[in-house]
């Protein structure tokens, strides 16, 4: 079970707000994090605790296909995105680093910023503590959970090829 | 069940009698692409993985393309980086400065893709090669990690829109302004998950430069691929530039579409995508009085030798306006030198314009023309996102090459049709 407080966004949010491409000089998680989200959002990096959620609207995560910025996230200590929809390399992108996202339009409309949720990853129960309200995600497809069970696609591959032998 | 295009290529390089939409599948991969940003970070990853050598030296291609030639220290070292790995694990595909171009103008020039591939690149913009008639799509770094060390990815097979192009386009209609107008109607999540397939009799109207335009914007839609069906004029060009065997994958006649889109592009007019998303469009005549700052004509999307010449033939014996900077960027060293011997660099430079060597830099705001506070590009780059190009306050404008070079004349949004 994971509790936190809602930062909350439009929709389109694209990789180049969540981490401008004149950080891209650098693939150090900790450097990207100092940045994340700063053309959007200023006071995202100072405000953001580890545990806490960004919501977002549609195609969160649409542009570039920089896994610096589903890294960036995850080191600024969000432990899940939950937006309407997805941008697919950014799903991709973030499903094969381990950062959790969820797709479900209520929950994503309804968070306010702000807002204290507690989210069950497993049975994709998003609760609004704040509002007290629930919702409901759909699972993630079988291979896809194998993969964020193992921690991302390397450790599953890894664990694929010991299987391998 | 019939299956798309996109489907039918995904079913043989995954070794299956059929697939259909939502599909979980693993495919072999043809070729896996990364640049001096993605490339690192896919480097530490397949260093994590434990393998000592990638799937197949000649199937991988590594291009220093985004902060090339380097821009500061750190970017340097990241080359650095991915040309000892390069040269560690005997990549044939690496290309340095003085060989190299931006990957998306590259990797069809230098024949490493045909019809009917499989491709993914660390790079958004890898679907320009659905030009060819191949599959090809952008993914992160750890998936090209992936790719590097197993020559295979899982993909979710999508469904698709099919495009049905018919007509010829006027004088000043090009590929950018169709797939302007496409993402214009259809939103930039408007193919989110799907394949974008171009049929229709419009397409032998539209030369191989165009399609890659198109195709390289399909992302610009959510599309997971932009793909055109093969004809002569891809053959043509397949023939001239590669010697990798091709095979030519057409939609089965039942195969099904969320959608159908018929195009006459007879009746297109010029378009431009007014800032922050390149689905904001307007046709040329609905632009009203937009100053401009700096004109930028190159990139992955617009930085052939067609959009060259076409910029050129607009700019000739003209002076680019005096409040205004032009910078010009051929997308390869053959490009260049191509339009060097046209004498087309020549028209730039007498214009006025700055001309610059193969870079993504000024695209994604990374470096040679970075915008200030306030300021305005008018770009035939792919995206007009907030900062895109520089400070979060300029602005990105998204149109043709010669809507870009009449627009460098005039000091405003301009249709070419003002100018010559």
């Amino acid at each position: 079970m994971m509790t936190g407080r809602a930062f909350k966004y439009g929709d389109n949010i694209d990789t180049d707000v969540i981490i401008p491409a004149r950080y891209l000089n650098s693939s150090d998680a900790q450097e990207l994090a100092e940045h994340c989200m700063e053309d959007l959002d200023k006071n995202f990096v100072n405000e953001a605790k580890q545990g806490d959620f960004i919501v977002a609207g549609k195609n969160f995560g649409c542009g570039s296909s920089r896994e610096h910025a589903p890294i960036a996230i995850k080191a600024s200590g969000v432990s899940l995105v939950i937006a309407e929809t997805f941008a697919r390399i950014f799903y991709r992108n973030a499903i094969n680093i381990g950062l959790p996202i969820m797709e479900c339009p209520d929950a994503a409309k309804e968070i306010e910023a702000g807002d204290e949720i507690s989210v069950d990853i497993k049975t994709g129960a998003i609760k609004n503590i704040t509002k007290s309200k629930e919702h409901k995600a759909a699972p993630f497809p079988e291979f896809m959970q194998d993969i964020i069970n193992a921690g991302g696609l390397i450790n599953y591959i890894k664990k694929e090829q010991v299987g391998d032998e | 069940m019939g299956m798309t295009m996109t489907q039918k290529i995904l079913t043989d390089h995954a070794g299956l009698e059929s697939v259909k939409a939502g599909d979980l599948i693993k495919v072999k991969l043809d070729l896996v692409l990364g640049n001096d940003i993605t490339a690192p970070v896919a480097i530490k990853e397949f260093k994590n993985i434990g393998v000592s050598k990638v799937f197949d030296k000649k199937k991988i291609a590594i291009v220093p393309d985004h902060f090339t030639p380097n821009k500061d220290i750190k970017s340097a070292e990241q080359v650095k980086f991915i040309r000892e790995f390069s040269r560690e694990m005997g990549i044939e595909n690496f290309f340095e400065i003085g060989q190299m171009g931006i990957e998306h103008a590259l990797i069809p020039e230098k024949g490493l893709v045909a019809a009917g591939d499989v491709v993914i690149g660390a790079d958004s913009h890898t679907c320009t090669y659905g030009a060819l008639g191949a599959f090809s799509t952008g993914i992160g770094s750890t998936d090209m990690a992936a790719g590097m060390a197993t020559g295979e990815a899982w993909f979710k097979v999508p469904d698709a829109i099919k495009f049905v192009l018919a007509g010829k386009p006027s004088k000043w209609v090009s590929g950018k302004d169709i797939i302007l107008h496409i993402i214009g109607m259809i939103g930039v999540d408007g193919a989110l998950y799907q394949s974008m397939e171009f049929t229709g009799d419009g397409l032998k109207h539209l030369s191989i430069d165009d399609r890659f335009t198109i195709a390289n914007m399909a992302i610009e839609a959510g599309g997971k691929n932009g793909i055109f069906e093969v004809d002569e004029k891809t053959i043509d060009y397949m023939k001239e530039h590669s010697s990798k065997k091709y095979r030519i994958f057409k939609a089965d006649e039942d195969a099904e579409y969320s959608r159908v889109i018929q195009i006459d592009l007879s009746t297109l007019k010029p378009v431009v995508a007014f800032p922050h998303l390149p689905d904001n469009t307007r046709t040329i005549d609905e632009v009203g009085d937009v100053a401009i700052d700096q004109v930028v004509i190159g990139s992955c999307t617009n930085g052939r030798i067609e959009d060259m010449r076409i910029a050129a033939e607009v700019l000739r014996g003209e002076k680019v306006h005096e409040r205004v900077r032009l910078i010009v960027f051929p997308a390869t060293q053959k490009i260049y030198l191509q339009a060097l011997r046209e004498g087309l660099l020549e028209i730039f430079v007498e214009a006025g314009g700055a001309v610059s060597t193969p870079t993504c830099g000024p695209c994604l705001g990374g470096h040679m023309g970075i915008l200030a506070k306030g300021e305005r590009a008018l770009s035939t780059t792919n995206r007009n996102f907030v900062g895109r190009m520089g400070h979060p306050e300029s602005e990105v404008y998204l149109a043709s090459p010669a809507v870009a070079a009449a627009s460098a004349i005039t000091g405003r949004i301009s249709s070419p049709e003002e100018v010559v």
